[in-house]
């Protein structure tokens, strides 16, 4: 490994966060670098066809894949002091050395080295057990969207849904947007866990959302034919008539955990915290990790929205830009709390504002 | 939202994303003035506090009454809304429509949210849906828009009156 790259700030992750912390740096002077595994910056946003909620500072009513073009827009706005590098994943840290090793495509590796950090690597798709789900015809549902989305291509003909949180009901829809029919949402919990007008959204479509319900087994011979289905009681045990669904997919909903490996190797302090759905680093109110000079911002931090992760990477890419000693507005810095709190106030965002004050820190020892 | 999901069957429905009741976020039109309203009212149905503001910061005459909160629930000034329905293709919860009850004796327009293919066609019969995807009746596409030219078409039906309160969308037939 030879090659060395210089930087001010490393982004990495061009998701909503990365690209929002890569703009702000940058529109106070910074030169950025930004890393992102895929074959191009956006992250989520880039699979996302429906309008977006929020609030307009955050282009509500806006869909996913067009926010990620306004953000490249800006970016590009600023002339050279963002680079982005696709196709390139950080595969590790180096704490004695302080730089980071970036693999390019899978041949051609090279070093990092950084005055400052924004990890901003979203989360990654839970799955749970079942007998025969390692049948072809089981996805995530984020393969289900990247496959649709993005290559415009149809996983199957009949789908079980399993999970009615946002994602598994955004996705429900945008199935049958694609002609794809949903045999079932089946949902574990006795009330949805996405918003309501989703819900609404594809149950006058005749798709049916089954609450207190969970997959037991897929079957099917080489590939998926079908799965059994259950009622739960309100402990969560199997009650009633198992019954059978036919279907060639079934897609998985069930959560996101934040991706934080590269956090466990900076040795920054982390917390194992439910309401933001797996281990999170620690923050003070500038997305500053332990690490003095590791910012957090988006998934990474927590599960939460879009919305949210774009205004966490504005605060973390303003508060490292001041770190490496450039004028930024300070004024900013309140705005982009205050939207944050907007942003959560609701009964929604009570989850996450009881995740937040467990991770949330006055300040780091100098 | 208020969601007591042991309770009733109706509970459990709208706990399953069904309407049941009038709640707050979901109110049909004061009737009296509804039946004289060329060009007719707003229908909100998003009884539940989420951070999501559009219907309200897209409205042209503030019929959608502004937030104090982003998590407010839509509440209507009936005065104001003069039912162009952009909020119907501003909604990203596909949440608003609009219905007129001027259109004739026993029919009524409603202009509903549509982002699947095929887009019907002036003129063409399609199905109209309950909230649980049954077909209720037959209607007659009176216009096809799409005000916001993001792919999401506003879509005018005439249907019979009695079903206004049940109608929220249509499937095409070919
Ligand atoms: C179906 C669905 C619907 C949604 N709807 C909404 C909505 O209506 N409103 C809303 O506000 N939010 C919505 N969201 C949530 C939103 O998409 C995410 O919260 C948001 O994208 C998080 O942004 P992020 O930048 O933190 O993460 P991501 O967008 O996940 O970006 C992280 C990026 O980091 C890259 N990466 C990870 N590890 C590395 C590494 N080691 N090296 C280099 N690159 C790496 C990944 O490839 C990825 O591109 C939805 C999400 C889904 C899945
Ligand atoms: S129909 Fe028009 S005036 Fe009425 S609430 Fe909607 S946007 Fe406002
Ligand atoms: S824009 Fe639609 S989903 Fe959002 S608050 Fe208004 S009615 Fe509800």
């Amino acid at each position: 490994m030879k090659k060395m790259i210089d930087t001010d700030l490393l982004v990495i992750g061009g998701g909503a966060a990365g690209l929002c912390a890569a703009a702000e740096a940058a529109g106070a002077g910074a030169r950025v670098t930004v890393i992102e595994s895929d074959l191009h910056a956006g992250g989520q946003l880039v699979k996302q066809t429906h309008k977006f909620f929020g609030s307009k500072d955050e282009y509500a009513g806006t869909r996913g894949f067009k926010i990620a073009d306004i953000l490249l827009d800006e970016i590009n706005s600023l002339g050279d002091k963002v680079e982005i590098r696709t196709n390139t994943t950080v595969t590790g840290y180096y704490p004695e050395e302080g730089f980071f090793t970036a693999m390019k495509g899978e041949e051609e590796y090279y070093r990092i080295k950084a005055k400052k950090t924004v990890v901003a690597t979203g989360a990654q798709e839970r799955l749970i057990p079942f007998p025969n789900n390692d049948l072809p015809g089981v996805y995530g549902a984020g393969a289900v969207q990247t496959l649709m989305n993005v290559y415009g291509v149809v996983p199957g003909k009949k789908v079980l849904m399993v999970g009615a949180g946002n994602i598994g009901l955004i996705v429900s829809y945008q199935l049958r947007q694609a002609g794809v029919e949903i045999a079932a949402v089946v949902e574990a919990m006795p009330k949805v866990g996405g918003y309501w007008v989703h819900a609404a959204k594809i149950r006058r479509l005749g798709i049916p959302i089954l609450l207190r319900h969970t997959i037991v087994e897929a079957f099917g011979d080489k590939v998926i034919e079908g799965a059994v289905i259950q009622e739960l009681d309100d402990k969560f045990s199997l009650i009633g008539e198992p019954r059978t669904i036919e279907c060639d997919v079934i897609c998985m909903a069930v959560g996101l955990t934040p991706t934080t490996e590269l956090f466990w190797q900076a040795d920054a302090r982390m917390l194992y915290c439910p309401q933001l759905c797996g281990h999170v680093p620690y923050r003070d109110e500038t997305m500053r990790t332990s690490h003095p000079d590791i910012w957090v911002a988006g998934d990474a931090s927590g599960i939460e929205e879009a919305s949210a992760a774009m205004v966490e990477g504005r605060i973390a890419g303003h508060s490292a830009a001041k770190a490496l000693g450039l004028p930024v507005r300070e004024e900013s810095f309140k705005e982009y709390w205050t939207r944050l709190d907007h942003l959560r106030a609701g009964e929604v965002g009570e989850k996450i504002r009881g995740g937040i004050c467990q991770v949330l820190v006055d300040g780091w020892e100098a | 939202m208020g969601c007591t999901c042991n309770s009733s069957d109706k509970e459990k429905l709208f706990c399953s994303g069904v309407l049941v009741d009038n709640r707050p976020g979901a109110v049909l039109p004061p009737q009296d003035a509804w039946e004289k309203k060329k060009g007719g009212y707003v229908i909100i149905e998003c009884p539940q506090r989420i951070p999501c503001n559009p219907c309200a910061t897209s409205c042209p005459t503030g019929a959608v009454v502004p937030f104090v909160d982003i998590n407010d629930v839509p509440a209507i000034d009936y005065d104001k809304c003069t039912g162009c329905a952009l909020c119907v293709a501003k909604c990203p919860g596909l949440a608003c429509f609009v219905v007129d009850l001027t259109y004739g004796a026993d029919e009524a327009v409603i202009k509903l949210p549509y982002e699947l293919e095929p887009k019907p066609v002036k003129g063409a019969r399609v199905k109209c849906l309950n909230r649980v995807g049954d077909e209720v009746s037959d209607g007659e596409v009176f216009a096809v828009t799409e005000p916001l030219k993001d792919h999401t078409t506003v879509v005018s039906v005439v249907i019979p009156k009695k079903l206004v309160g049940e109608i929220r969308a249509i499937k095409v037939v070919c």
